[in-house]
């Protein structure tokens, strides 16, 4: 081929590699798109304080999904950020390197696992010996996909502390597990709370899971050992249902959603900014 | 001091208190509190992992014994006489998977190709950071707009032209629904696009620039350098990448469930409706009556877990292969 | 009659910082010019203006002139993939592709000039590698994979695949850098034998190797050519004290 023909080559794989980054990024700007454009028409003050009117009235809202969404995050929190933390911390201060790998190993395994299957996990575990639908079931099926994100970035968090930090402590004659708990670890406070921000963010969107754990609720909760609303659910809910309002709900519920999984992910990108580890 | 003590004046070289109980390799109480915990966490982890196999294992039990082999083979699922043969799901999750990657993959790499070598560098950040975004959606949105947007477009400007000029192969043929495979394989495709090009951009990254100077320093166009010194380089890593796109679709549940059309039966048609393992149980679930149905479908999540972690495992080990094991924390 | 450097006012910045601070340098035929001086002298960013390879660096720009024989390398519309082709460079570590065999490697830059025949192909691998004094070494199984040589190996491998375009000039990045003295004499004696029919550019940060191979030597300091002569002459009677400095070792 000629050097011009080459020239020409390159540059036309350039342009239809660029047309490919269009491709890719154009469903994000329809799908948000779409989502204000139907969502905002539904959004008003009714939809975020009132509960689901019943079948075939117009109106009403999904106050009870809203606080059930927060109930079981703040149950798989509870369940997974201990583990997770103290995992990731465990993985980043061991120097041996032969009964770490097993750990890894298995938090990334974990990480792709479908959530569904978390949810039978659940199922199996909390909802049959209980015999029933349980906003405590749904937390821990929550939880546990919360563990292997959470450790793996706390891991990575920590590893970026200097040792000469950890050095300093050690140096100043406090004992190992004062270093890790008072200078290591709230150096790497902030990098932690993104990750988990980041966690909390992807758990939030999630419905596969408590399709038969939280089961979903038109109504408040009655404690935590009962079926329980959560936004996604109720999205899927209104989504696959008959009526126009409902699917109207469908999106501003999903408008919600998607606001708040965005700002949590773009707050957690600013504040890590510079951190990371390889690059 | 000890000026007047019976041993005299070597008395004055003894230390007035003892030295600090400080011997090499025996722990204070707190040291050994928090190694506990932490030791307790890491068992938990182990734990979890491993009874969720059992679990699944033991749930399944009953369906493994009544049906044997015969489950992974056969197509009639019937939950009213009791009869449940997998084959349609796993012919569906595939199907789908795999027509999702036929889409996502050359504009995935073609898009990870610009961000990390092509692209002018200001473009970058904020086209990375877009298809990052992408990746944030839950998947029931993506469904969501998939009934409502992408479905009703497939029907009405989509299906019947291709029906009409490609209609002859048995992949156009049958009535234009909207639901079925091929949406559900474009709403896959447009799910796991993020993770590929992410992951190819990281292996793309990690060839060292010493290959690109070695074909740049022949005469190589920026297509070229490309082409022989970073691409055959992370060959194997972009393969890693692909297969983690593939993980990702396989497990996909909320979205495929919305626009497959949930009907167990296979078809050559992608017009047709469709039913995938993950769909199967986020549909029936909660409607299994018998113990035996129950059994099965938690014998299908099992399956689905299996191969779900070696299809990770061996992505994971591929994309390693070129970059390091750092790479794994992000998908 | 061989083709000639002839570099004239070169400037070179990265971003703001200028790095080279206008160089006038003859490269001459068939002959080999060595680049000597401290570490951070600019040599590397020198030589590598000569095949346009700075440019290459985001930010990088380059002023001036530098011509081969009568063209300049730098004029408007002129095609750097070209440039390159033309003025081949070996770098300070050995960069084979890992992931292609002997053959394919050395052949790399030919087949990106367009599908040529195997057979010439054949014989034009087989030509670079003689030329290259490898051949004997590897003749034997050249579907073994690039990074399978020793150090000295897949230096010479990079000089044949460089040699194997039939550039005009040859330009060498402190080639034996990385390499033992046993390689490093092998590559010294397979200099001597290319300046026949090649013209050689060298950077080095070793002395003797300059004063053992080259026939011209420019001295480079803080971004500038202090002093540019041939090469016995300057190692016997610099001229300037700065030269004289650096030579007898008070510095660098």
């Amino acid at each position: 081929m000629s050097p011009g023909g080459r020239r020409l080559v390159s540059s036309a794989v350039g342009g239809l590699t660029a047309a490919a980054a269009i491709l890719v990024v154009c469903p994000l700007l329809l799908i948000f798109g779409f989502l204000l454009y139907q969502g905002v028409a539904a959004l008003n003050p009714d939809f975020f304080l009132h509960l689901p009117k019943p079948v075939g009235e117009v109106g009403g809202g999904v106050a009870n999904a809203i606080v059930g969404s927060f109930i079981v995050i703040g149950l798989a929190v509870a369940v997974g950020l201990p583990v997770g933390i103290l995992g990731g911390v465990y993985l980043a201060e061991s120097s041996d390197r032969r009964r770490p790998w097993v750990l890894r190993f298995v938090a990334d395994v974990m990480n792709g696992v479908p959530s569904i299957v978390f949810g039978i996990f659940a199922y199996t575990v909390v909802v049959i010996p209980m015999r029933r639908f349980s906003a405590l079931a749904g937390g821990f099926a929550l939880g546990l996909i919360l563990i292997p994100v959470v450790l793996r970035t706390t891991e990575e968090m920590v590893r970026l502390v200097p040792n000469a930090l950890r050095e300093a402590g050690l140096g100043l004659g406090l004992p190992e597990w004062k270093v890790s708990l008072r200078v290591v670890i709230p150096a790497a406070r902030a990098g932690i709370i993104t990750g988990v921000m980041v966690a909390v963010a992807r758990i939030a969107g999630e419905t596969a899971p408590l399709l038969f754990t939280a089961l979903g609720n038109r109504f408040w909760h009655q404690g935590l050992d009962q079926p329980i609303a959560t936004l996604p659910l109720q999205i899927y809910a209104y989504a696959i249902a008959p009526y126009d309002d409902w699917h109207r709900q469908a999106w501003a519920g999903a408008l919600v959603l998607i606001t708040l999984v965005f700002l949590a992910s773009l707050a957690a990108k600013v504040a890590t900014r510079g951190r990371t580890l390889a690059r | 001091m000890a000026i007047d003590s019976p041993a005299g004046a070597v008395a004055l070289d003894r230390p007035s208190r003892p030295p600090a109980a400080v011997a090499r390799g025996r722990r204070g109480l707190g040291d050994r509190v928090y190694r506990g915990l932490i030791l307790a966490s890491v068992w938990m982890v182990l734990v979890l992992a491993a009874g969720l196999v059992a679990a699944l294992a033991w749930e399944s039990w009953p369906a493994v014994r009544a049906f044997g082999f015969r489950f992974l083979v056969t197509s009639h699922w019937d939950p009213v006489a009791g009869e449940f043969g997998a084959l349609p799901f796993i012919y569906g999750t595939l199907a789908s998977s795999l027509l999702a990657l036929l889409i996502a993959v050359p504009l995935s790499l073609g898009a990870a190709i610009f961000l990390a070598e092509l692209a002018p560098g200001w473009i970058r950040p904020p086209v990375a950071f877009l298809i990052e975004m992408l990746a944030a959606v839950p998947s029931v949105v993506y469904g969501l707009w998939g009934i409502f947007v992408l479905v009703p477009w497939l029907r009405d400007w989509v299906q019947p032209p291709l029906g009409r000029t490609l209609g002859f192969l048995p992949l156009f043929q049958g009535p234009p629904y909207g639901i079925g495979m091929l949406a559900a394989g474009l709403i896959l495709a447009i799910m796991v696009v993020p993770y590929i090009t992410a992951v190819s951009r990281e292996v793309l990254l990690a060839v060292p620039g010493s290959q690109r100077e070695a074909a740049l320093g022949l005469g190589a166009t920026r297509w070229e350098t490309t082409r022989i010194a970073v691409l055959r380089y992370g060959r194997s890593g972009l393969i890693g990448a692909i297969l983690l796109g593939l993980g990702r679709a396989l497990g996909e549940t909320m979205a495929v469930t919305m626009v497959i059309g949930n009907r167990p039966e296979i078809a050559a048609s992608l017009f047709a409706p469709a039913y995938t393992m993950a769909s199967v149980l986020a549909n029936e679930f909660t409607e299994a009556t018998s113990d035996l149905y129950v059994s099965a479908l938690v014998e299908i999540g099992l399956l689905l877990l299996l191969v779900t972690v070696l299809v990770n495992g061996l992505a994971r080990l591929l994309v390693w292969s070129v970059g390091g094991p750092a790479r794994g924390a992000r998908a | 009659m061989g083709d000639g450097l002839y570099v004239n006012g070169l400037r070179a910045w990265f971003g703001d910082t200028l790095v080279l601070k206008g160089v006038d340098l003859t490269v001459a035929p068939n002959a080999v010019t060595a680049i000597i001086g401290p570490s951070g002298c600019g040599k590397s960013t020198f030589i590598r203006c000569l095949n346009r390879m700075h440019e290459t660096v985001p930010g990088a720009k380059v002023t001036g002139r530098v011509l081969l024989n009568s063209e300049d390398l730098y004029a408007p519309g002129v095609d750097p993939v070209q440039v390159r082709r033309r003025i081949g460079m070996v770098f300070q570590k050995a960069n084979p592709f890992p992931t292609m065999s002997v053959f394919d490697n050395v052949a790399a830059g030919l087949r990106l000039g367009g599908g040529r025949r195997k057979s010439h192909l054949q014989e034009a691998v087989e030509r670079a590698l003689r030329h290259a004094a490898l051949w004997d070494e590897v003749k034997d199984d050249l579907d073994r994979s690039g990074v399978s040589l020793s150090g000295g190996q897949q230096q010479r491998l990079c000089i044949a695949r460089a040699l194997a375009v039939d550039p005009q000039v040859l330009l060498m990045d402190e080639p034996c850098s990385a390499l033992d003295p046993i390689a490093t004499a092998k590559i010294e004696e397979l200099i001597h034998d290319l300046k026949k029919d090649l013209t050689i550019a060298i950077v080095t940060h070793n002395m003797q190797q300059a004063a053992r191979v080259s026939e011209w030597t420019g001295f480079f300091l803080l971004g500038e050519l202090v002093e540019f002569g041939v090469t016995k002459e300057m190692f016997t009677t610099p001229g300037d004290k700065r030269t004289e400095d650096y030579i007898t070792g008070r510095f660098g």
